[in-house]
């Protein structure tokens, strides 16, 4: 604790030092500036939890809490306990791969699995004591799998006075002291009697800071949309709409609809009968499957847009629109850098709401970013194939998607998607050309971030989870794609007809159909063939014409 | 056998030709607009005129094809070789000599063999290709699978379009090839052109009222 505190002074003054903001936004979610909770409007709950005498307290810590909430929300905890939120694990459809957080490499710190004192305080539980964790980190079989339901954390999702947050598990390496800054402590009485349907900021809390910073990963989920302009998202306007994140993500039971790993790429019900569909997270299970008005040719003919093309497609024209940047590369190889065997940073991108972003970090690498980016568009048919941590591929065909996507013109059930595009440069397995666990977070000396060592932290990554490693790393350049759609722009600012209905327009990389305005030029040329023709003969014939006549006059 | 300037284009006739006329070059403007070769308006409005023309264009032509059958002035584009031979001949090297149209318009047939045959086939193979690519094109979501046809329709829309375009030009241009462009023009908009007549058309036309009062060829 002394130690926390002592790194965290020494950063401050550091800070000062360097005429730098003290406002760090992209390392940890306990750095979120404002908390103030969003309003919800629309409640109809019939029940205030302030009068409720299992909430009076004091409560000495979380599971206390949830054991109250649970004493009248009898089924919660089961409910719960089998969503994703909580087993951080499903299964790819066809190939049977293991996915989800437990699982999956990505293209950003690249695993959660072994660093779970860090990741996993996206995990809404709580109480693991030191004995939960194993050389492969958190051990999900025993501890989470069979968990105790009172170690759910039902305030993260449901504190409604937007005081509550959460810690890393772990204490991590000092090289990571930055994200133990001060915070008032949590009133867990006052949290507990003012629960409520989930706020924006609540699901912000993780979603809006994935990948390990503010808008990191997705492009069109950052802390803007905590309290978004009309034009940043029609629907969640702040003054506006004001919809949370649930008027979409509808859930029965504590199962939220709305799934990136099997996406409703193409939804064929519309609205359904009223009250029917509380497991779609689809634009149609609002606005129907003819969501144009048929006032004019124009609505008409988009209404025929919508078998083939998704809605977020024209009604998403960047991502990345509340002035918080996106994060669009990532390079690994020039982490490890000191300054007087210091790691450091650099902050030397301003995004658009002021805020200074690190360009590198010696426990990451360099980064690049971008904001009001045109999304990469492609035919998705709603299944996201993964490169998944067994997975061999053939460097020579890098990059290599670590998350690619099924779909085509000829198949009914795709649409054209927007998507963001991520390019990192990360390690893999040089031997067994497999992507590689890294083991980054611990107080330990195998640890990236404090060792700065990637041999000796991809060994002792792989080896925690009995997985084959070679004994060779190597750097391979990767892409990770992430569906869009949020940041739902007004209609007036949706993509115009010609951005797409053109010669180099937004669709002139997707293939397979035709596009008026962009296909079809071989007919062109018979049509150059057609009315040349005519013009040339024409023009002959009243040249002759002329010519003659004028020999006429002249005999 | 007399010369009278007699009413052979009725009034919807001409509003026909005329209104066909203004539909088929905004049509060919906002056309060329979608297919993406100028971008002179907006590819919104270019499909909202485009698409309110046709609808246009084909409730025009259902009027004139029912007016082609109940009047039987479909007997003009009945083809036939008779003199066809005579006006091509005319047309490839009669015209460099100074001779004139070996064609004399006769009450029944208004138009020159070549002439009629040239429309006939635009109004059986153009316009026809054109309308019915075109409402396969508007209406492709309601038959069309994922199975990409519509590269197919909109080839066949484009070149009926330049086809068109081609009869269009040289349609404007043989205009010019008899006494002068105005001359040709004007019947198509006052009705009345020079006609051959038999003593029996004539006295049947001048009871129904349909020969100029005054004019070139009328009696003195």
């Amino acid at each position: 604790m002394l130690k926390m505190v002592l790194t965290g002074l020494l950063l401050v003054s550091t800070q000062i030092a360097l005429g730098k903001s003290a406002v760090d936004v992209d390392m940890n979610f306990r750095l979120v500036k404002e908390v103030a909770p969003t309003l919800r409007t629309e409640s109809s709950s019939t029940a205030d939890h302030t009068k409720f005498e299992a909430l009076q307290g004091p409560f000495r810590d979380g599971p206390e809490v949830t054991r109250a909430c649970l004493s009248c929300h009898t089924e919660a905890g089961k409910q719960f306990m089998s969503t994703i939120h909580w087993t951080w694990e499903g299964t790819e459809p066809d190939t049977g791969r293991q996915l989800g957080k437990r699982h999956l490499v990505n293209t950003f710190c690249t695993n959660a699995r072994g660093n779970e004192g860090i990741c996993a305080q996206c995990h809404a539980s709580y109480g693991w004591k030191e004995e939960d964790f194993g050389p492969a980190g958190l051990k999900w079989e025993e501890v989470v799998d069979a968990g105790d339901p009172n170690n759910i954390d039902c305030l993260v999702c449901h504190d409604r006075t937007g005081t509550y947050y959460k810690s890393p598990l772990t204490e991590g390496n000092e090289a990571c002291s930055v994200m133990f800054q001060g915070k008032p402590p949590i009133d867990l009485g006052e949290a507990a009697r003012n629960v409520g349907s989930v706020g924006r900021e609540n699901c912000g809390t993780c979603h809006f800071y994935g990948g390990g910073g503010d808008g990191v990963k997705h492009g069109d989920m950052d802390s803007s949309l905590t309290r978004p302009t009309r034009p940043v998202d029609v629907h969640m306007d702040a003054d506006g709409l004001n919809f949370a994140c649930t008027r979409c993500h509808v859930s029965e039971t504590h199962a939220v609809a709305g799934s990136r790993y099997h996406v409703t790429a193409k939804d064929n019900e519309g609205t359904g009968k009223p009250g029917e569909r509380r497991n779609a997270a689809t634009c149609e299970s609002c606005h129907g499957l003819s969501p144009h008005p048929i006032d004019s040719v124009a609505g008409v003919k988009l209404n025929d847009h919508v078998d083939r093309i998704a809605c977020q497609t024209c009604h998403i024209p960047a991502m990345a629109r509340g002035g918080v940047a996106t994060m669009t590369d990532w390079d690994w190889r020039t982490a490890g850098r000191t300054q007087n065997g210091e790691g450091f940073k650099e902050t030397n991108y301003t995004q658009g709401d002021g805020t200074h972003r690190d360009t590198y970090k010696s426990i990451k690498g360099s980064f690049e970013y971008g904001e009001h980016l045109q999304p990469h568009y492609a035919w998705f048919d709603g299944r996201i194939r993964h490169t998944t941590i067994d997975t061999a591929f053939d460097p020579a065909e890098a990059p290599i998607a670590i998350n690619r996507f099924g779909g085509s013109a000829e198949d009914p059930n795709s649409r054209i998607w927007p998507f963001k595009e991520m390019r990192t440069v990360q390690p893999y397995d040089k031997g067994n050309n497999t992507l590689v666990y890294m083991h980054l977070w611990g107080d330990d000396e195998d640890a990236y971030w404090g060792n700065y060592d990637f041999a000796r932290a991809i060994e002792a990554g792989m080896a925690h989870s009995g997985l084959p490693y070679s004994g060779e790393y190597g750097f391979i350049e990767t892409l990770s794609y992430w569906p869009i759609t949020h940041m739902v722009a007004p209609k007036e600012e949706a993509v115009a007809c010609a951005e797409c209905h053109a010669r180099e327009g937004r669709l002139a990389g997707v293939g397979g159909f035709y596009l008026p305005g962009r296909d079809g030029r071989w007919v062109d040329w018979l049509g150059v063939l057609l009315v040349g023709g005519a013009l040339l003969g024409v023009l002959g014939h009243a040249l002759l014409r002329f010519a003659s006549s004028a020999r006429r006059r002249a005999s | 056998m007399t010369t009278r300037s007699v009413l052979i284009f009725s009034r919807f006739e001409r509003f026909w030709h005329w209104a066909q006329m203004a539909l088929i070059f905004a049509l060919m403007f906002t056309g060329l607009a979608v297919h993406g070769l100028h971008r002179t308006i907006d590819f919104e409005t270019a499909v909202t005129v485009h698409t309110w023309s046709a609808i246009a264009l084909i409730a025009l032509w259902l009027f004139a094809v029912f007016w082609h059958l109940t009047t039987g002035t479909w007997r003009h584009y009945v083809p036939t070789t008779k003199g066809l031979w005579t006006v091509a001949r005319f047309y490839a090297y009669g015209i460099f000599k100074g001779e004139h149209h070996p064609y004399r318009k006769v009450y029944w047939r208004k138009h020159n063999p070549l002439q009629a045959l040239a429309y006939l086939a635009l109004k059986l193979v153009l316009f026809p290709a054109i309308w019915i690519s075109g409402i396969a094109y508007l209406g492709y979501n309601l038959w069309a699978d994922a199975s990409g046809w519509l590269g197919v329709v909109a080839a066949v829309h484009l070149l009926s379009a330049y086809a068109i375009l081609a009869f269009v030009i040289a349609h404007i241009y043989l205009l010019t090839t008899g006494h002068s462009f105005v001359a040709h023009v004007k019947p198509m908009v006052t009705g009345y052109d020079e006609v051959d007549l038999t003593d029996a058309e004539e006295s049947y036309l001048r009871e129904r009222g349909l020969l100029a009062r005054k004019g070139p060829g009328s009696p003195p």
